[in-house]
């Protein structure tokens, strides 16, 4: 270990693992931070839920048979995301029933870990369970890392793209559909971009804990701001910060993986937003309250 | 207490509830047996003073006396109907079981399969839930999950729990509120007719005096900040409400004797009615 | 030790069921660690139908499964501590439900706040238990159990702890059981006759943190839907009288678990894998039974508005 906190950081991007996984990492943060505000907009929190456990058996069943497990990964999070969007607008409506078929499909993962642990390819490849349970940024290679940033900025560019008319139908539908904005279409659209973005967030933080990343910055945006454009960049900025302190973080003290030390970051400062009030509201209004042209004493 | 006291007094009573006063100088009386409407626009304080009867609200002045005692103490003599939307249809219990919660739900304990095969109380228990849902004519489909049946249905099952412990007093907070017409009239004679029948005391709170008015002995009429009491034709006349509302105030009678207040300002509505659990 | 049946595999750790039932089951009793599985699968599915039937009328199975996920890092961290899992799993998960009891989740936060709290407080303990686990021996070293429950290593003192903690569950309930469901179905209406729903919330989270503790045992944290949640909820769909529903929901709780039991014995995959997939079998049965019933009686479905009109007095 260097002497001093801030050697050991600055020679962090010397390392190649280290440059790709943040890479990776920023990439996939920005995504996330994007799409899960429109995900706790949208109450849509339970799919994001659900498609994490999908992501879990998608991969792990590509694996035991054999295949790349990103492979599975994608197919099974964007497969079931568009058929949660077909079966329509649920949602709330039963915890019971989505929480039984989503524990079941674990247990089909959880199955299909057993039979990859006894394979033959886990013998060289033991990890690979942990890996998808819980992420495994600093081992991705060269090209993995750069297909998941590549696969990340196509997406953001996608939601960037619809972000208005995403936001007006998830606040107000019924206003937004008469006004001719296509809320089904959009609605069919978004939920495959999140299972996408569940299978991209797989890979960086592991699919039991990206739901925290979907949720955290976006929750403490909710509650920072109620401009919602300013809360999608918010959200993406909060992202960006946990995933950048949590590999710093990771790096300084080897013995915290990288995926708890970015999951508690997002999930400290979500915790944080319901101690610190709006500030920068505040400021606002009272700016607006003065009179033009008069200089008022700072309080 | 004998008979003809009072079931509810208020005696130069007011509410406060977040800083501000809801009502006060209310000097307000319930007799047994009678039908009592309590009337007034949005935020008068109509649900706020049937919370105060059961003692969830404290008066922040003069005194209230409920079933001859303070507030909370007779509650179990008090039958309560809360305003509410219709049950979630996803939830699992039926009529006749929400019924028997009215009149056994409060006790400790958790009923045992087959307690009717071997105590007479249990049994008596069981006649008296048969009874009271016959009384509201709900026997038909008393036997089926409560979030299958139509509004009427539930207001009848909601009724019957409130009536099933033999209350002297019945409290109803805009019962009719979610019903269509013809239910209204239905459920407003139901329930004229239970007041009689079982000499229990009713207290309503209702929106619009009209489904009820040809069975209201007393009016309770809340705007402005306070309270005036009488019959109807006494109570909702030009000259009681003006002096109530502080600014000019019509009341008009259709053709087929419907009442239609005209001129009240309709005050900011705040909501009082969630639950404190 | 019975005879093999045709067919059977000759290694002699890997059981092969035969055609005598009989000869079977007593093959599986002659295991010290099958029998003390059986004993604790039975108490958490007894313990677990009873709380789980609150907990569906309640709609608080996603609490349910959020309390579970919290007991996992306290089952890590006692094992880098040097203590039983066992401890560590009730002593977070009533933690967690204390929390949850104060917070008050009851529709004032709003639904998207309350849901984005509850992702992160799940994203949050995984991410502890993964390091704490990290620390003690990684996914090999236990945690895979923890996560996704196990029968083979449950000990007769495991089997003792849950059946104390399920006969005070079970008398608790036995004590409350009517004004909790009052509560549970009409809360305001309670609260007018004087019964204590606050304390109850309070009381029945601290229950069900105690039978989430002890599913997660044999199901493992993230599985606990399947033994607590799954059969009340089917014996729900089946009837919505309250101690019939009761009774079934334990009936199907055991047929589950011991259906689990069996087949995990004999065939070499993950116990969460069977309970999880025996669960959803009853629920799916039970789901279209309850679905062919109510289209054979569309008379019904259409409510009559009974309407008596009597004359307005003007």
């Amino acid at each position: 270990m260097a002497s001093s906190l801030d050697g050991s950081l600055l020679g962090m991007l010397d390392h190649p693992f280290m440059e790709r996984a943040f890479l990776a990492g920023i990439a996939v943060a920005l995504l996330c931070g994007v799409v899960g505000y429109l995900v706790v907009l949208r109450a849509q929190v339970f799919a994001a839920d659900a498609l994490s456990h999908v992501a879990f058996t998608g991969a792990l069943g590509a694996l035991a048979v054999g295949l790349d497990p990103r492979i599975g990964l994608f197919v099974a999070t964007v497969g079931i995301g568009l058929l949660l969007a077909v079966l329509g607008p649920r949602g709330r409506a039963d915890d019971v029933v989505i929480g039984t078929v989503f524990a079941w499909i674990l247990g089909l993962g959880v199955l299909a870990l057993s039979v990859y642990t006894a394979s033959a390819a886990a013998a060289s490849n033991g990890g690979a369970g942990v890996s998808i349970l819980f992420g495994s940024i600093f081992g991705l290679g060269e090209g993995a890392a750069r297909l998941t940033a590549a696969v990340a900025v196509v997406l953001l560019i996608i939601v960037l793209a619809l972000v208005r008319p995403l936001i007006f139908a998830s606040i107000d539908e019924a206003v937004a559909a008469a006004r001719g904005v296509p809320v089904t279409a959009l609605g069919v659209v978004f939920m495959a971009v999140l299972g996408a973005t569940a299978a991209e967030a797989t890979q960086a933080v592991g699919a039991l804990l990206l739901l925290g990343l979907l949720a955290a910055p976006a929750g403490a945006a909710l509650r920072w701001t109620k401009d919602p454009f300013a809360g999608v960049a918010l959200s993406a900025a909060l992202a960006v910060g946990s995933m950048v302190v949590g590999l710093a973080a990771s790096y300084a003290a080897p013995s915290l993986p990288p995926s708890f030390t970015i999951t508690v970051t997002a999930s400290g400062i979500y915790a944080l937003s319901f101690v610190l009030p709006r500030p920068v509201r505040r400021r606002v209004r009272r700016r607006r309250e003065r009179r033009p042209g008069i200089q008022a004493a700072t309080p | 207490m004998s008979d003809g006291d009072p079931v509810v007094r208020f005696a130069r009573a007011a509410v406060t509830v977040a800083g501000r006063t809801v009502w006060s100088g209310v000097d307000v009386v319930v007799r047994p047996g009678e039908f009592v409407a309590v009337l007034g626009p949005n935020g008068g304080g109509k649900s706020t003073m049937i919370k105060a009867i059961l003692g969830l609200i404290p008066l922040s002045a003069g005194t209230l006396t409920v079933l001859g005692g303070p507030p909370r103490a007779r509650n179990s003599s008090i039958g309560y109907v809360p305003q509410r939307r219709s049950f979630d249809s996803e939830v699992r219990i039926r009529g006749v079981d929400l019924v028997r919660l009215g009149l056994t739900g409060a006790r400790w304990g958790a009923p045992l399969p087959g307690a009717r095969r071997f105590s007479a109380r249990a049994r008596a228990e069981a006649h008296r839930v048969e009874k009271v849902i016959e009384l509201v004519g709900a026997s038909r489909y008393a036997g089926r999950p409560i979030g299958e049946l139509s509004g009427g249905e539930q207001q009848r099952l909601l009724i019957a729990e409130a009536l099933a412990a033999r209350p002297r007093l019945l409290l109803l907070d805009e019962p009719l509120e979610s019903l269509d017409l013809p239910n209204q009239a239905a459920v407003a004679a139901l329930v004229a007719k239970i007041g009689r029948a079982e000499d229990v005391a009713v207290v309503m709170v209702a929106h619009d005096i009209n489904p009820i008015l040809g069975y209201v002995d007393e009016v309770i009429y809340l705007a402005g900040g306070h309270a005036a009491e009488g019959p109807p034709h006494e109570v909702i006349t030009d000259a009681t409400l003006s002096q109530l509302y502080g600014t000019p105030v019509e009341v008009l009678a259709t053709s087929t004797g419907r009442l239609v207040v005209v001129g009240a300002t309709e005050e900011a509505s705040y909501s009082d009615h969630r639950h404190h659990p | 030790m019975s005879v093999p049946a045709v067919g059977a595999a000759t290694d002699p750790f890997q059981p092969a069921p035969g055609w005598d039932l009989l000869a079977d089951v007593r093959e599986l009793f002659t295991y010290a660690f099958m029998i003390n599985a059986i004993e604790a699968g039975t108490v958490v599915a007894v313990l677990s139908a009873v709380i789980g039937w609150f907990m569906v009328l309640r709609r608080q199975s996603f609490t349910g499964h959020t309390i579970a996920v919290i007991g996992f890092p306290g089952a890590a961290g006692a094992l880098v501590l040097g203590l039983s899992a066992t401890v560590g799993f009730y002593a977070f998960a009533i933690a967690g439900a204390l929390v949850i009891a104060a917070v008050r989740f009851d529709g004032r936060l709003g639904y998207r706040t309350e849901s984005a709290v509850a992702g992160t407080i799940q994203a949050a303990a995984l991410a502890c238990g993964f390091w704490f686990s990290s620390l003690y021996g990684g996914f090999t070293g236990g945690a895979s159990a923890l996560l996704f429950g196990s029968f083979l290593g449950i000990t007769a003192g495991q089997v003792q702890t849950l059946g104390v903690l399920a006969v005070i569950v079970l008398a608790l309930i036995a004590m409350i059981g009517r004004p909790l469901l009052f509560a549970s179905v009409d809360p305001s209406v309670a609260v007018a006759r004087g019964v204590p729903v606050r304390a109850l919330s309070v009381a029945f989270l601290l229950l069900l943190a105690v039978a989430a503790a002890s599913a997660a045992q044999i199901t493992g944290t993230l599985l606990v839907f399947a033994l607590l949640v799954v059969p009340a909820a089917t014996a729900q769909l089946l009837t919505a009288r309250p101690v019939l529903g009761l009774g079934l929901g334990v009936a199907i709780g055991l047929a589950v678990t011991w259906t689990a039991l069996v087949a995990a014995y004999y065939v070499p995959y993950p116990i969460g894998f069977f309970l999880t997939s025996t669960a959803f079998a009853a629920y799916l049965l039970a789901f279209l039974a309850s679905r062919l019933r109510r289209r054979s009686r569309p008379a019904e479905r259409a409510p009559t508005s009974d309407v008596v009109l009597e004359p307005v007095r003007s």
